[in-house]
């Protein structure tokens, strides 16, 4: 029932719609994609390199002749994989610290959340910068370091979601029946934090892509020919005055996902946060 | 005398705080036999609260602690009793029921898994026989169609049938002792009397011991064998629930008597009566007896030296002065 409701709220509210529309549409691209783009996203073609959009390639061609629209195609993919994977290491980790700082206080607290302070203090892009020199550049390492530089964030969320929690009657009442300290925290903190965590979440997956976007960009994350968008926003930057085009596509293609996650993240706060209703 | 079922024993929690230590209960003894109900009374902040939590040791750590005393229970003595083994006693030789139901049941789980919950816990049994005990238990609580409400959210009772359902959790066990923290506070008067009866009926059904905790002095004329009246952490009164009622010694409890409204009292130059004064900071009590800046007939002994609980008549212990 409880599910239904929520559904139905989610249809209300038209901030959440355009976000999800937004997502679903780059999500078909990105698995239908592949097999419907017009060119090789991989095959250069020197001789109509640089070209404006046409009706045969409609975003136009890059510096080396590749079609544009089927880089930015298969480059959804990319992105969107990328924002899921980089969640999923910042989401999984924090979450078990947060609950641990948050359940049990003091001891477990301050080691936790002063080391997540330091992680803090570092600007997000450095420490992204910083981790992706220690491991190498490429996708895969891009995806870690921006999952751990987040790490702290939900830390910190979920925390701050334990210690309002711990104090509620129920978790007493749990307690006064004899659950465990386990117990308690697994089957009755836990799901009590999952609404803000996804709200965080999704919200996650829009920076995400930002970062890996950027670390593209600065030559970090995904190499050539990769159809990453940072890296090909990157690329276009050097014939930003004769070829406008080159970077104008991918980098609209990052701000529709972004905006498609932050559109849906912010309506999914409204209708989750008890707070605001 | 019958057996008693619970001893507590000089009880001293206290609450060590930035501001300094706030002796929140400070020497309470109690007796509770087996099957009486006994009522513990007082204002709000008198440590009522702190010895039920004591008693099943959930006092918050490490702010709180129990630095003295001893809780027989059965012969264990609960103060010292290890974590493992006073989960296996809570919710199951004793459970407790809370002030509010509104926020004494988790919002995301059904009423029903919350109950299976504590019968799967302590009982063994399967998560299907616990989901059909839960089934009888909001039965034997007084709820209708109990089949479709065990599949209630917390959000879609009312308040009275929140306080229903945790006071089946709280029995699901059979327990041998339940502690009611003020359950019908937050309810209104006439489901107050229904909750009330369905507390004793069902002491009589499972054959426990009840520590009820209010506020409400007709409350325990209702339904308790003996009472405790508490102030600043010390009981001050303590007595068969008759000889309490007709013949109230301590100043604080003829106090409390005095601010009940009557019918009678229909001049309207009578207003009701009040304690003056409010209750002391429990960081820096007086030295002597803790009601001495309240009281009327307070003098010069009760500044100087704390009064002990003496007998003054059979089963009736008071702590004052007046009467030493």
């Amino acid at each position: 029932m409880e599910k239904v409701e929520a559904f139905a709220e989610l249809k209300k509210n038209k901030t959440a719609m355009a976000g999800l529309l937004l997502i679903a549409l780059l999500v078909l691209l990105a698995i239908i994609g592949p097999s419907i783009s017009p060119h090789n996203p991989l095959t250069p073609d020197p001789i109509h390199r640089l070209q404006g959009p046409s009706w045969r390639h409609p975003f136009g061609t890059d510096s080396l002749g590749r079609d544009i629209l089927s880089r930015v195609i298969h480059g959804s993919r990319i992105s969107i994989i990328i924002g899921l994977i980089a969640v999923s290491i910042s989401l999984v980790p924090g979450t078990i610290l947060g609950l641990l700082a948050g359940f049990y206080g003091r001891r477990v607290d301050e080691p936790i959340m002063r080391f997540m302070d330091i992680m803090l203090a570092f600007p997000a892009i450095l420490l992204a910068i910083f981790i992706t020199a220690i491991l190498g550049p490429s996708l895969l390492n891009t995806m870690i370091a921006v999952g751990i530089v987040y790490i702290p964030h939900y830390a910190r969320i979920v925390r701050s979601t334990v210690l309002s929690l711990k104090e509620q009657l129920f978790i007493q009442a749990v307690k006064a029946l004899g659950g465990s300290n386990l117990r308690v925290i697994a089957l009755h903190i836990f799901p009590n934090t999952i609404p803000p965590i996804i709200v965080y979440a999704t919200l996650g997956m829009g920076t995400a892509v930002l970062q890996a976007a950027a670390l593209g960009f600065l030559g970090l994350g995904a190499q050539p020919p990769t159809p990453e968008w940072g890296a090909m926003l990157s690329e276009g930057r050097q014939y930003i005055q004769i070829a406008p085009h080159v970077a104008a596509f991918p980098g609209m293609a990052i701000f529709t996902l972004v905006l498609g996650f932050n559109l849906f993240g912010d309506g999914l706060r409204d209708i989750l946060d008890p707070s605001l209703r | 005398m019958k057996v008693s079922l619970l001893e507590i024993k000089n009880l001293k929690t206290y609450f060590f705080t930035r501001k300094g230590v706030v002796k929140a209960v400070d020497g309470v003894d109690l007796k509770i036999a087996e099957g009486e109900t006994v009522g513990l009374v007082g204002e709000s902040g008198c440590g009522k609260t702190v010895t039920a939590l004591s008693i099943m040791r959930l006092i918050p750590e490490p702010m709180g602690r129990i630095v003295e005393g001893k809780i027989l229970f059965n012969g264990i003595d609960l103060v010292r009793a290890s974590e493992k083994e006073m989960q296996k006693i809570r919710g199951n030789r004793i459970s407790m029921v809370f002030q509010e139901p509104m926020t004494s049941l988790n919002p995301v789980f059904k009423v029903g898994l919350q109950i299976a919950e504590a019968i799967e816990l302590h009982q063994g049994v399967s998560a299907k026989e616990a989901w059909e005990r839960a089934i009888e238990m909001l039965r034997m609580v007084g709820i209708p169609s109990p089949e479709s409400r065990v599949n209630d959210y917390p959000h879609q009772m009312s308040g009275g049938m929140r306080q229903r359902v945790m006071i089946a959790m709280a029995l699901s066990c059979h327990p041998r002792l339940m502690i009611a923290d003020e359950p019908t506070t937050a309810l209104d008067v006439t489901i107050q009397a229904q909750i009330l009866d369905l507390i004793q009926r069902l002491k009589e059904q499972v054959r426990s011991s009840i520590l009820l905790i209010t506020h409400n002095l007709g409350v325990v004329a209702e339904v308790a064998q003996h009472v405790g009246v508490m102030y600043a952490g010390h009981i001050v009164e303590y007595g068969d629930v008759i000889s309490l009622f007709r013949n109230p010694k301590h100043p604080y409890t003829l106090g409390l008597f005095q601010s009940i409204p009557q019918k009678r009292r229909t001049k309207k130059r009578d207003r009701l009566r009040v304690i003056p004064g409010t209750v002391p900071d429990l960081l820096g009590l007086p030295m002597g007896c803790k009601f001495q800046d309240r009281c009327s007939h307070a003098f010069k002994k009760c500044r100087e030296e704390s009064p002990q609980l003496i007998e003054i008549e059979h089963d009736h212990q008071v702590r004052c002065w007046l009467y030493g």
